[in-house]
């Protein structure tokens, strides 16, 4: 102890709950420097207590009176009155008042700490046995409670004398609240509480003390709410706190600079080899469901226009549709479990400093991603970026992001170009890549896309990346089913409608013509030989316009079958399938191999060579990856950017895009 | 005045004051980030940028220029 400095002199009073291990911190405090009396007039035994302390070179001598445990300083008993009367009347004397709490139950120990510190006193406030707490499971947000309460909080351990010398520190330093726990509005129905609390409590003394017991519950009912909210924020039950700690570790991985990127790329791949795999069982049971049922009603229903219309243009119309659903149904059950499971926000936290380049946020991401479902719920998604110009951009380049409906057009082709592998294992084959390059692809066009409109489009308004990072949770099974269920059914209401009808109309443009059409089908009814379907579809109404435009699409590769395919998917892309099935199957009842054997089979009339070799089939790969074919999309993004010019401009340069791309791919291949 | 950005590692700040943005502002403080809030930051992505805090009991993410416009004060 330094010679020649004045000790300073500290009266502290310790208050808390009974049972808050107060007298354990007095007596690590104090030590043997104990005196035992009495208050007068009650047989309360007083403790008192020094205890010497140097801080900063100044020494200190602590004068300490262990107050009776009370609960509130609203007094119910004696010896509660000698702790509230301490408080309140003799408070001149006392410098620094020491709450002492059970952290493992501080919800009720907090009501009397809020009422110390409304007394506007130096205050420290101790979460004794901090270690029976955690052993509990309950761990406080140390920084979070302090700035709540407004004076210091001291986590302590007095049995092992841990963070006593902190609690010290903190009765030199300590300060007064300046928050208000109590109900201001209330008390100021006392002359005495519009003095401050401590001058309404000292009622209890005196003649206003019934008046003040209405007063007491609602008191206690603010100071609870208040508590409440206090306490969510800093106190971590085990779950909560396991799942913090859980999400911070999973964390560590994901959004780690190398994993997470690694992570993204695989999880990606996952996904499409497994909506590759995954999906082609149940689309084998669609395919022989359809097939099974032509053949039952052309063996049970008479010959006929009817019977046709029936069997090639509606049965096939509706299998057409039905056949994306396994498709769908697992792309959104993968979407699903990446947005509830919380990473789709850990993508956009990663990918934002990559996208923004691109003139793209971190928000982009998910529109994008969700892109490959669909475009339209896509761009409707993108209000959530809140600059226009990056909205506007992400806007531009979606469409051009695989989406669902390419997803069968490029899985018919892609089996058309690579036959059945034997040896290939079922989750992983050459299909599953390609399909993978075909999406990379779409997202390498719409980044391009994004660079290019950046540099071209002027705006200069703040844009924001500003969003919560949830905890990861396990994603809810009812959540995903009825997520899954609700989007197979609008696209089978909404897409499934203009498919059904488009079948409709080309099954009549297919199977109907003009009047040589006409006299080739009497000749061959006549003559009995074997119908020649690929001369009578060249003079149907469909087979015309395909010829119409077969000039354009011949550099790409493209004959006037696939240009009326062509045609009819400037309405949707996914009706090229249905397309694809009607004018292979038209007038030809009989056979009903499946589509994919069919376009296989196809050969040169002249050459003998097949159709659908490799060159073209990447031809029109590219051709559907890039073209704009959605009539639903360009609706939408009329609507969202609110004018018919981005509307043009986006057909315009994809349309570019999908010509350029399939002519460069179909002439290097050929 | 010191911004989120001067925390070090671990450290928490207190929230003072939002430098001139109103709509920034405006987003923070609907999303929680109120004047005498804790701050902590709680990761960084792997470019550096966005970072994300500990503010309020949950996460949020934000750019750096944004997070520079959080005044805080470190030390009560």
């Amino acid at each position: 102890m330094p010679e020649g400095i004045p000790i300073k002199q500290l009266q502290i009073a310790l208050v808390g709950n009974p049972n808050s291990g107060k007298s354990t911190l007095f007596n690590a405090l104090t030590g043997l420097n104990q005196k035992t009396g009495n208050y007068a007039g009650v047989t309360v035994d007083k403790y008192t207590g020094t205890s010497v302390f140097e801080a900063g070179g100044i020494p200190y001598q602590f004068s300490i009176t262990d107050l009776p445990g009370i609960y509130s300083l609203f007094a119910k008993a004696p010896d509660e009155e000698v702790t509230a009367k301490a408080l309140l009347e003799e408070v001149t004397e006392t410098d620094v008042i020491v709450v002492v709490t059970d952290a493992s139950n501080l919800k009720r120990n907090l009501l009397l700490s809020t009422q110390v510190l409304d007394l506007r006193r130096p205050t420290v406030v101790v979460l004794n046995m901090i270690d029976e707490a955690e052993k509990q499971g309950i761990f406080i947000d140390i920084a979070s409670l302090q700035n709540d309460l407004g004076v210091e909080v001291i986590p302590v351990n007095s049995r092992q004398k841990q963070g006593i010398d902190a609690l010290r520190q903190a009765i030199i330093k300590a300060g007064t609240s300046n928050v208000s726990f109590y109900d201001i509005k209330a008390a100021s129905r006392f002359e005495e509480g519009k003095k401050g609390f401590k001058e309404l409590l000292k009622l209890q003394f005196g003649t206003q003390a019934e008046a003040l017991k209405l007063y007491e519950s609602g008191d206690t009912l603010y100071r609870y709410n208040a508590i409440q909210y206090i306490l969510t924020k800093s106190l971590k039950t085990p779950e909560q706190l396991r799942l913090k700690q859980l999400s911070a570790r999973i964390d560590k991985v994901l959004t780690h600079r190398w994993w997470g990127y690694l992570i993204f790329l695989a999880v990606l791949t996952l996904i499409f080899q497994s909506i590759f795999t995954l999906s082609e069982i149940p689309m084998g049971w669609i395919e022989e469901g359809v097939i099974w049922t032509q053949q039952f009603l052309s063996g049970h229903l008479p010959r006929g226009e009817f019977s046709n219309l029936l069997i090639n243009g509606v049965i096939a119309g509706i299998g057409g549709v039905v056949i994306f659903i396994p498709q769908i149904a697992l792309l959104f059950l993968f979407i699903g479990i990446l947005e509830d499971s919380g990473y789709m926000a850990r993508v956009s936290f990663i990918m934002d400093r990559l996208m923004r380049p691109f003139g793209l946020n971190g928000k982009s991401v998910i529109p994008l991603m969700s892109g490959v479902a669909c475009a339209v719920p896509s761009i409707m998604g993108t209000r959530t970026i809140s600059n226009f110009k990056e909205r506007l951009i992400t806007i531009l380049a979606l469409p051009l992001i695989s989406c669902s409906a390419r997803l069968p057009v490029y899985t018919l082709i892609i089996s058309v170009m690579i036959p059945e592998n034997p040896h290939g294992s079922v989750f992983f084959n050459n299909k599953g890549f390609i399909l993978l390059a075909l999406y990379l692809m779409g997202f390498a066009a719409a980044l391009l896309v994004a660079w290019i409109s950046q540099k071209l489009i002027r705006q200069t308004s703040r844009s924001y990346f500003i969003m919560e990072l949830p905890l990861y949770r396990k994603p809810q099974g009812k959540n995903l089913f009825i997520l899954v269920y609700n989007k197979v059914r609008i696209f089978l209401f909404d897409a499934g409608k203009i498919i059904l009808s488009i079948s409709i109309v080309l099954w009549f443009l297919s199977s109907h013509g003009s009047d040589t059409f006409n006299t080739i089908s009497q000749q061959q009814a006549k003559t009995e030989t074997a119908s020649n379907e690929q001369l009578l579809l060249e003079h149907s109404y469909a087979g015309q316009m395909g010829k119409f435009i077969e000039p354009v699409i011949k550099p790409l590769g493209f004959d006037w079958k696939i240009g009326i395919a062509l045609l009819t998917s400037f309405a949707a892309r996914e009706v090229f399938v249905g397309t694809m099935a009607t004018i292979y199957n038209a007038n030809d009842a009989e056979n009903t191999d499946t589509i994919r054997d069919k376009i296989s089979n196809e050969k040169d009339q002249i050459s003998g060579a097949p159709v659908y070799n490799t060159a073209v089939c990447w031809s029109l790969l590219i051709f559907y990856a890039f073209a704009m074919q959605c009539m639903s999309t360009m609706a939408v993004v009329k609507r969202e950017t609110g004018s018919w010019k981005w509307v043009f401009i986006q057909f315009l340069f994809m349309t570019v895009l999908a010509y350029g791309g399939a002519f460069s791919v179909y002439q290097l291949l050929s | 005045m010191k911004s989120v950005l001067d925390l070090k590692p671990g450290e928490t700040g207190v929230i003072q004051a939002f430098a001139n943005d109103n709509d920034l502002k405006n987003k923070l403080i609907g999303m929680g980030c109120l004047p005498g809030e804790n701050i902590r930051i709680s990761k960084a992505a792997p470019l550096g940028c966005p970072i994300a805090i500990d503010i309020a009991g949950y996460e949020l993410s934000l750019r750096k220029d944004e997070a520079a416009c959080i005044l805080i004060e470190t030390d009560r």
